[in-house]
């Protein structure tokens, strides 16, 4: 995808990895030789409460450096779904996990429902990597950074005893992409 | 710590004062977070020790360092307070050490009293502020320009400050090693002022880009021992510093001293000496002083905002530009002392000045008292309180209202 500007939300509650998603997708996007900034919003707890990440990839300077108009929105709880939904962009994707979101507002060919949590915990035995699932689901559908950078990235951020799963989940969320895509 | 390790990591201070680093070897991008950059850039500009108690949103600085610092042969502490903290700074810098402080709003009013006293006892020192929202504990993860007068004036006694406000990583980069560069210069305390989003944004930085900056490091006395005043002062008011352990005999007070150091009741000593602390900053000033201006060439608008608010001002810029409107941007690299003379000279062709800041409104007094050949109305605020940014959008509907 060669969009000018992209604008990425990863939304849901602190403990769901999203700041570190954010990362890794940033870390991507410089590996694809890509203007970046991430930032994010979450408050003083350390899980629970509403948490978000923001990207923005770009080829020319990005100055204002929180995502407003969405490209591409994930939504992992209901609340950030109901939150964010209206800021997310006619065209844009809108990616849900619907083992916890179960309500959306928005009928559209770009809306992609998936129970990202469970099928971590079914195929990974885990739910920790719902993030990265989630994350390489995103990237295969909104094509913002290629997968070879995905792949780079997580390899580089993610601490080194979690590569391996991190990987697989990686893989898992590319296939799942691949039978999903509208 | 290995006083040998430390030896051969450290550049040598005993005699240049400017040291020119070779730009690395191969360009590399890489993403980097806005508090790590702060403390890459200390070491880069020869931090030898950090003392600090961890507050969000600042703890990354300390979290690197505290990786990184040993392996250099610096030294990191987490003491029991800030208090504990800025006292541990001075006493590290009167030794001779670089030494650097991070900390967020409820922890740099705890410093301001040991912030005056390296001021007074003209001990070099850097002072990171990633500003959250208050009042008190307020907001620990969400962004306030809440601490514009404080780092001017939070410290009693009036005495001058040097402030820089950085508004991308790259910036904070530079910025940090630059207020390591006029602390050691002008023997005072330089504060970081950050806004929590810089702190915590990542953004891709090239590593050529930041590996070539002058490192200055404090003059040291050449006199004979007998012969030397720690106090002394030059044309600029600028004087060489010895460190303890070096042979030279000083003595430190938080009191108004003489040349020497020690306590003094006389009104001419006492005049000589606050002389020195207001005048080597303001007959410095041009030294001291960054300004950027955002086409303001042939503006008619201009927008005044410093660290995250300028780059939505910027946002807003380039929209209304598009349009065929003229405005632009200053924006303050340093705070503080305020560049009265910049912003006079650039607003005085401008017709409306925009003042956007996350807090109650401070700067735009300041832009109030510079531009009295204006009408109350042609100075607009925006003001925004609620933990939020302010967004290009809010500054743009402003521009548009004026226009």
């Amino acid at each position: 995808m060669n969009k000018r500007f992209n604008e990425i939300r990863l939304s849901g509650s602190g403990g769901q990895g999203l700041v570190l998603a954010g990362i890794v997708l940033a870390n991507a996007a410089v590996i694809d030789k890509k203007k970046v900034t991430q930032t994010q919003s979450y408050g003083p707890e350390s899980r629970g409460g509403a948490s978000r990440a923001d990207v923005i990839i770009s080829n020319e300077e990005i100055y204002f450096p929180e995502a407003t108009r969405f490209d591409t929105l994930l939504a992992l709880t209901q609340e950030a779904c109901d939150k964010f939904l209206f800021d997310l962009k006619d065209d844009g994707y809108l990616i849900v996990d619907n083992s916890i979101v179960k309500n959306i507002a928005l009928v559209s060919s770009t809306v992609y429902e998936l129970p990202f949590t469970e099928i971590a915990l079914e195929k990974l035995g885990s739910a920790l990597p719902t993030n990265i699932l989630s994350l390489a689901f995103l990237v295969k559908i909104s094509g913002v950074v290629s997968d070879k950078a995905l792949k780079e990235a997580i390899e580089r951020t993610v601490k080194k005893a979690f590569v391996d799963i991190n990987i697989k989940a990686m893989k898992l969320g590319f296939e799942l992409a691949k039978k999903t895509k509208k | 710590m290995s006083a040998k390790k430390k030896q051969e990591n450290q550049p040598d201070k005993t005699n240049s004062s400017v040291l020119v680093k070779e730009p690395s070897e191969k360009p590399k991008t890489v993403l980097m977070q806005g508090n790590e950059a702060v403390a890459l850039a200390a070491m880069e500009a020869g931090l030898d020790f950090y003392a600090g108690y961890p507050i969000t949103p600042s703890t990354e600085v300390a979290e690197v360092l505290a990786d990184k610092l040993p392996q250099r042969g610096g030294t990191i502490i987490q003491m029991e307070d800030e208090i504990a903290s800025i006292c541990a700074v001075v006493g590290a810098s009167l030794a001779g050490a670089k030494a650097m402080t991070a900390t967020s709003g409820p922890g740099f009013s705890l410093m301001q009293e040991g912030i005056g006293y390296a001021k007074i006892a003209e001990t070099p020192c850097v002072v990171v502020n990633v500003q959250r929202g208050g009042p008190s504990t307020g907001l620990p993860t969400k962004p306030s320009q809440g601490d514009m007068m404080q780092s001017r004036w939070g410290s009693h006694g009036d005495s001058p400050a040097i402030v820089l406000y950085p508004d991308s990583v790259k910036e904070i980069y530079e910025l940090t090693i630059r207020a390591f560069n006029l602390s050691e210069k002008y023997r005072t305390c330089v504060v970081l002022l950050l806004d929590e989003v810089i702190g915590h944004m990542r953004e891709a930085v090239s590593v050529p880009d930041i590996s070539k900056y002058r490192v200055v490091n404090r003059l040291k006395p050449t006199v004979p021992p007998e012969w030397y005043k720690h106090y002394d002062e030059d044309q600029k008011y600028l004087s060489p510093v010895a460190s303890y352990g070096e042979g030279y005999r000083f003595h430190v007070t938080g009191l108004s001293h003489d040349k020497y150091g020690f306590p003094t009741n006389k009104a001419s000593e006492i005049a000589t000496m606050t002389r020195r602390l207001k005048k080597k900053i303001t007959q410095n000033i041009r030294d001291i002083i960054q300004i950027e201006s955002f086409m303001m060439e042939d503006a008619k608008v201009a927008v005044f905002a410093a660290g995250i608010v300028a780059r939505s001002a910027k946002s807003a810029i380039n929209a209304v530009r598009k349009e065929g409107f003229k405005v632009g941007l200053l924006r303050p690299l340093t705070i503080w002392p305020f560049p009265d003379v910049a912003v006079q000279r650039m607003l005085k062709n401008v017709e409306t000045v925009i003042v956007p800041e996350m807090n109650q409104g401070q700067i735009i007094h300041e832009i109030e008292r510079l531009t009295k050949e204006k009408n109350d109305s042609d100075i607009k605020r925006i003001q925004r309180t609620d933990g939020e940014l302010i967004t290009p959008s809010e500054i743009y509907k402003k521009i548009k209202e004026v226009l």
